[in-house]
């Protein structure tokens, strides 16, 4: 079994913003291209031509229908996710939408009308994970300085205990494929055995070879809509800390208790009509009596200036 | 210690170059990281204007489509049977020496024996010019599938447009209406923009049948019907009419409200704008009896005094309501509308000097949308919205462009010399796209929203939707398709352009079509970008002509760039008399191996994006936002580990060697080395060329000024793209702003700094009008005039498309031996609903689908684009086709119930074309009566390199199958009679259980 590092103030993680999120996927390619040639890679491709296209990735977008009239207590409820292990392998062959019906991991009030919500998943780099706890080699590890969760991959055998022992899904394993594939020939296989997870992009955000601006997780440079955010969430000070004070930010399934320190920022009220209500009735010089006076006849003598 | 081979600090490459992303038709700048020789890593470029950073799944995945095993290594000369993808490998030199031989006996007898058509590439600068050198009038790209209805209805409104050549003012917009918004093209800076207005509290709408990408973080979805997109429009301009919500200053200073149209049934210039001897177009002022006011002095020309009684309405109104007796005291005089300072009269009708009668154009416009066929409680079950929200939308737009108007302290001058201390802004914006587009009612929807946006005053104004230079061009743009050659043998222009009025058109002394797409004809006389989808169809029929060659670039057109493609697949093999193909030859270029391949005698493989130059220019496509105007170029990454030549360069080296003028000099020798060179050194007008960057002989000069030798170095030197600031002063109302049209006049974007007049009626289509009403040197055929007259209706009016009525279209169909009356059309010509045709036989069908088709196939079926995938590159892919390596038919869940279909059965989708076996899921966040799907996710088995098992094959569809290419009659393409543009999103279908819902297996069965 593998310790926990002493509790630090340093808990560098994500904040996804909920509402603006579009369910693009940039995130979740840019993360598997940076890693894929990263520190942490290759991610390596089952079948990537082939009947069952499937690989890893750190990160995954997954898509939810919200639908149902009423409301939700705003407080931070249980939401629930699918089963991760279904939800890791093939939750994405079809549009990524697991289920009409699927819980989304979003609390807050509902929307009479449909609304599509779209997750990202990736680790949370929760402060007392079991995904480490279990592990027998110390292979996953969280780092003392800042608590990223990594996988040491000179020291994994490949048990899966972390995967089962992590409730979001967030690990992800290639075996080694029962035959060579033809379709994939030359592609780098070397990580194939061991797991792979999220690392924060720990490669990037300290690496001095990249210009400052460009030392911030793959996923984060890459958002179109600048959805996710990255920083010092043990820093109340923090602008991340910030936008999280101030919008309402989640931990997703705090009840497991492993104290997750990525945030979800939950989306914000639409205005379905509440911005006009006031609009339809107040300017009143501006609905006239059109049965007394038709439009034509009231512009006949209009006085306007070119 | 854990993690000793942990490594923090290793370089991401060995070098990093920029260049322009080409996985979508955003052009986003790009970092691509190199290690030992390989692509590492591409990401977005922080610097550059379009993307800013960011970059999106398709730009990431580039990578992995610069080493697809789909490429294509070498050239091919097919040596099995068309279709049967049995081809030999041939180097170049036998390759371009057989295209040689085939393109040169065709220019020798007849250019217009190529048909040249481009896909999706962004380099019709090159690829039209070269087609004017070659002279053949057969050359467009894909627009007609894709966006010509919104390019022609704003270039002919506005002169700018809606897709990716205008934005909304993201900085300043407090209420953004998407209408069909796609969410493949200029995705990132929408996106960006979205963020943006999310974190400032903007309100999103998005009017769309389905709630995807965009729609999922609008604050309001309202489910549209598909194709009514107009009518909803509609109704929102008559609640604003009726409530008098109208900026009547912005139309009177910048469209052509107030210009007097003739009323003169049956006279050859009825409905055109009345003009002065000097051609100037002419307006209604009030005119103080006695006390003429200086400003309309010396503007007023032939004024003619008004008595109240000669001002009557048409809308119904009596004469003792329109005047009262304190108004008697006013006359009316008429007056140069151009003229500044001048109080126009916007109603009314009004005595021309020869007596007739004529009346503002605002007043056409009202009439037509305050009529009851506009009124919410009328329009509301059709377009599935309910009239309460209808007139809350109207309110909501109006509240905010009036009350909640803003005010920019931005100094400017307008055109008429007057200096400004402010920019007033309507800050609502509105941005439209394919689903507005791909109907046959599109070019007249299109132009309904642009009509809502000038009533409300809010087109390149602060807040409001906004030009990206080199637009506002005049509207329409001057140039016209060419239509014939000079002696040298190259066409007298560019074979695309702007028709301005019948003399324009490409048809002979019978009226016929001479193009093969039958674009410019009277049968699409506005097809400003060709029809691609008629060209095969045309071709087989050799209809107007023979065809000799027809020469593709990464035009898929044997898949998703077709309609009724199983047919089309078959056309493209069929076979005459003699047992030759009846395309003689076709030459394919692409850089993969995409479904199209298979049908080629000829392919030429191209390079991936990462190994050629490329440019983005000004002269076509640019990558301009509101505040600049930009070009880029790409440039070779990496070198080419195959047998592959750039295509642009392969087109150059083939005009040397057809002796194309301007391609070889008198010795026979290249006048451009390569398309590099051609990038520097090609003018098409004296100081204008490709890159507007870094001009002269010392970079010194902008826009215009001489080549540069040293330009492409330039603009390695700046991430690949130029950028050239609007001035400050310039910033909004560009139509008819000073500051900015020099600015643009110096550049070479506009002849002149003259303002440049909206057209909220659009008198160019009524020219065409009056000649179907048998006006004019250029008068349609007999069979063409009911169609035309009905169609060009200088107002925007709301109609029902086609698609319901579609019919089969059998193989043995012959060319010209339809039933000239099959195409008449009602003899009344402006009706805005109910009006009625003759069918194939002589009876009277219905337009709108209340008809048979409609209990038929009472559902549409429209498609959508997923945001990480782009066109059909996006699902070979190894990473994107990860995230969706299939599609599926989404249905609303109570539609999905009674069609006693389960969520997840395989059912039939069938269309009037035929019935297709689809796995049906059930998606509560579209319209009940939509169902949809991805495109062109489906694949053809055999190609993109794909298993054979691959999901894209046996469980993935392509809806297109069931999108029949003509419509109802045959007569006619199925799309726009204006602009000729492709209505796939026309299609109606219904649903259909298997009996064995639970076994997979994708298959298509069409009517024969």
């Amino acid at each position: 079994m593998t310790r926990l590092p002493p509790p630090a103030n340093k808990k560098l993680g994500l904040v996804i913003d909920l509402d603006t999120c579009v369910g693009c996927h940039a995130c979740a390619v840019a993360c598997k291209e940076w890693n894929d040639g990263g520190a942490f890679g290759p991610l390596p491709d089952d079948d990537p031509y082939g009947a069952e296209p499937h690989g890893v990735w750190f990160n995954r977008v997954h898509s939810y229908e919200v639908t149902g009239p009423g409301t939700r207590d705003p407080a931070p409820a249980a939401p629930k996710l699918p089963d991760p292990s279904a939800s890791g392998r093939r939750a994405s062959a079809v549009q990524s939408r697991e289920s009409c019906t699927a819980e989304a991991p979003v609390p807050g009030p509902r929307s009479p009308v449909p609304q599509m919500v779209h997750f990202p998943r990736s680790c949370l780099h929760c402060e007392t994970p079991d995904c480490v706890t279990v592990c027998p080699t110390g292979a996953s590890y969280k780092r003392a300085e800042d608590g990223i969760v990594l996988v040491d991959e000179d020291k994994c055998i490949g048990c899966q205990l972390c995967a089962w022992a992590c409730p979001y899904g967030a690990r992800e394993i290639a075996l080694p494929p029962a035959k060579p594939r033809a379709s994939d020939a030359g592609h780098k296989d070397s990580k194939r055995g061991t797991m792979q997870k999220c690392t924060l992009c720990v490669d990037r955000i300290y690496n001095e070879t990249l210009d400052e601006r460009d030392r911030q997780p793959a996923c984060v440079l890459a958002c179109p809509t600048r959805a996710r955010m990255f920083g010092d969430l043990g820093d109340p000070e923090s602008t991340v800390s910030k936008v999280v004070a101030e919008r309402g930010g989640y931990a997703l399934m705090p009840e497991f208790g492993y104290r997750p320190v990525n945030r979800y920022l939950p989306p914000r009220p639409r205005r379905e009509g509440a911005h006009a209500a006031a609009a339809v009735e107040a300017p009143t010089e501006a609905i006239l009596d059109t049965e007394r006076l038709p439009p034509l006849l009231r512009w006949l003598d209009k006085a306007l200036s070119r | 210690m854990p993690h000793k081979n942990l490594k923090l600090n290793e370089p991401t490459g060995d070098e990093v170059k920029t260049t322009t992303c080409y996985m979508c038709a955003c052009r986003c700048g790009i970092r691509v990281h190199l290690k030992n020789g390989r692509v590492r890593y591409i990401d977005g470029n922080p610097d550059h204007p379009v993307n800013r950073g960011v970059i999106c799944a398709k730009g990431s995945s580039g990578i992995m489509q610069h080493y697809s095993p789909a490429r294509l290594r070498k050239p091919l000369l097919r040596v099995g049977e068309r279709g049967e993808r049995k081809f030999r490998e041939i180097g170049w030199d036998e390759a371009l020496a057989l295209a040689t031989h085939w393109l040169s006996g065709i220019r020798a007898r007849n250019p217009d024996e190529l048909a040249f058509f481009t896909g999706r590439d962004q380099s019709q600068a090159l690829t039209g010019w070269w087609a004017q050198q070659f002279g053949t009038i057969n050359y467009a790209a894909h627009g007609g599938f894709c966006s010509v209805n919104m390019a022609a209805a704003g270039m002919y409104t506005f002169g700018g447009s809606f897709w990716e050549f205008g934005e909304p003012d993201w900085e300043h917009t407090k209420y953004l209406m998407l209408w069909g918004v796609a969410e493949d093209h200029d995705s990132n800076p929408i996106k960006l923009g979205l963020g943006k207005l999310k974190a400032r509290g903007a309100k999103i709408v998005a009017i769309n049948p389905v709630r995807s990408g965009y729609g999922s973080i609008a604050d309001e979805w309202v489910p549209v019907n598909p194709g009514t997109d107009g009518l909803l429009a509609g109704a929102l301009i008559h609640e604003l009419l009726q409530r008098d919500r109208v900026d009547f200053d912005f139309l009177v200073r910048y469209t052509n409200a107030h210009h007097l149209v003739i009323r003169a049934p049956g006279a050859a210039d009825d409905g055109l704008i009345a003009r002065d001897a000097e051609g100037r177009p002419l307006c209604a002022v009030r005119d103080f009896s006695g006390r003429r006011s200086g400003a309309a002095e010396g503007g007023i020309r032939d004024p003619v005094s008004f008595h109240p009684s000669t001002k009557t309405l048409d809308s119904g109104s009596s004469p003792r309501d329109v005047r009262n007796d304190e108004k008697n005291q006013w006359d009316f005089a008429l007056n140069d509308a151009t003229q500044p300072d001048i109080s126009p009269l916007i109603a009314g009708t009004y005595t021309l000097p020869d007596g007739r009668q004529a009346v503002p154009a605002f007043q056409l416009i009202a009439e037509r949308f305050l009529a009851d066929d506009y009124a919410p409680d009328h329009v509301a079950e059709r377009c599935g919205v309910e009239a309460a929200t209808i007139r809350r939308l109207a309110a909501e737009l109006a509240q905010v462009a009036f009350e909640e108007a803003i005010e920019l302290p931005i100094a400017w001058t307008d055109t008429h010399g007057r200096q400004h201390d402010t920019m007033l802004g309507r800050p609502v914006s509105m941005h439209a796209m394919r689903g507005i587009a791909a109907h046959a009612n599109g070019f007249h929807t299109c132009r309904t929203i642009h009509v809502l946006q000038m009533l409300l005053g809010a087109i390149d104004t602060p807040g409001s939707f906004r030009y990206q230079p080199p637009y506002p061009k005049p509207a329409p743009p001057g140039n016209q398709p060419a239509k014939s050659r000079k002696p040298d043998g190259t066409l007298d222009g560019n074979p695309l352009g702007y028709p301005q009025s019948p003399d324009d058109l490409l048809v002979d002394a019978d009226g016929k079509p001479r193009r093969i797409d039958h674009a410019f004809s009277w049968e699409y006389p506005l097809a400003a970008h060709g029809l691609l989808q008629s060209v095969i169809r045309h071709a087989v029929d050799g209809n107007p002509a023979r065809i000799d060659t027809l020469f593709l670039f990464m035009a898929n057109m044997g898949w998703n760039s077709a309609m009724d493609t199983t047919l089309t697949r078959k056309l493209l093999c069929e076979r005459d008399a003699n047992g030759e193909y009846k395309i003689p030859h076709i030459i394919y270029a692409d850089a993969y191996d995409s479904e199209t391949v298979a049908f080629a005698d000829l392919v030429l493989p191209d390079t991936t994006y990462l190994e050629r130059y490329d440019c983005i220019s000004l002269l076509d496509r640019p990558i301009s936002d509101a505040e600049s105007a930009a070009d880029a170029i790409r440039r070779p990454v990496v070198a080419p580990d195959r047998d592959v030549r750039p295509f642009q360069d392969v087109l150059l080296d083939l005009g040397t060697r057809l002796k194309l003028p301007n391609m070889a000099d008198a010795d026979g020798q290249p006048v451009y080395r390569d398309y590099a060179d051609y990038m520097v050194r090609h003018e098409r007008t004296p100081g204008v060329g490709m890159l507007a960057g870094w001009r002269g002989a010392d970079a010194s000069k902008t826009g215009k000024g001489e080549p540069n030798p040293g330009q492409l170095q330039r603009y390695l030197e700046h991430d690949c793209f130029f950028e050239a600031r609007v001035p400050e002063a310039g910033a909004y109302y560009r139509m008819a702003n000073r500051d900015y049209l020099e600015w643009a006049q110096s550049m070479g974007f506009v002849a002149s700094p003259a303002p440049i007049t909206m057209q909220l009626y659009c008198e160019v289509l009524q020219r065409f009008r009056l000649a179907a009403r048998g006006h004019g040197a250029v008068q349609p055929p007999e069979s063409e005039r009911a169609r035309v007259a009905r169609y060009f209706d200088p107002v925007p009016f709301w109609y029902a498309g086609n698609e319901g009525e579609t019919h089969p279209s059998p193989l043995g169909r012959k060319a010209g031996c339809e039933d000239p009356m099959s195409r008449n059309g009602p003899e009344g010509t402006e009706p805005s609903s109910g009006a009625s045709r003759k069918g194939k036989g002589g009876a009277v069908a219905p337009l709108l689908p209340e008809g048979e088709g409609k209990t038929a196939f009472p559902l549409s079926a429209i498609t959508q684009r997923p945001m990480f995938m782009y066109h059909a590159w996006g699902s070979q892919n190894r990473w994107l086709r990860q995230i969706a390596a299939r599609n599926v038919l989404y249905v609303h869940p109570a539609t999905l119930a009674a069609a006693a279909i389960g969520d997840g059965d395989w059912a039939w989708i069938v269309s009037p074309r035929g019935r297709m076996r689809v796995q049906v899921r059930t998606h509560a966040g579209c319209a009940p009566g939509t169902v949809w799907t991805w495109n062109a996710v489906g694949k053809r088995r055999g190609a993109w390199k794909l298993a054979e098992n691959a999901p894209e094959v046996a469980d993935g569809f392509l809806l297109n199958h069931l999108i029949g290419e003509r419509a109802a009659d045959r007569a006619y393409a199925n799309g726009d009679p204006v602009t000729g543009q492709a209505a796939w999103f026309d299609l109606k279908v219904r649903l259909e259980p298997d009996p064995d819902p639970g076994a997979p297996g994708h298959r298509v069965e069409l009517a024969v």
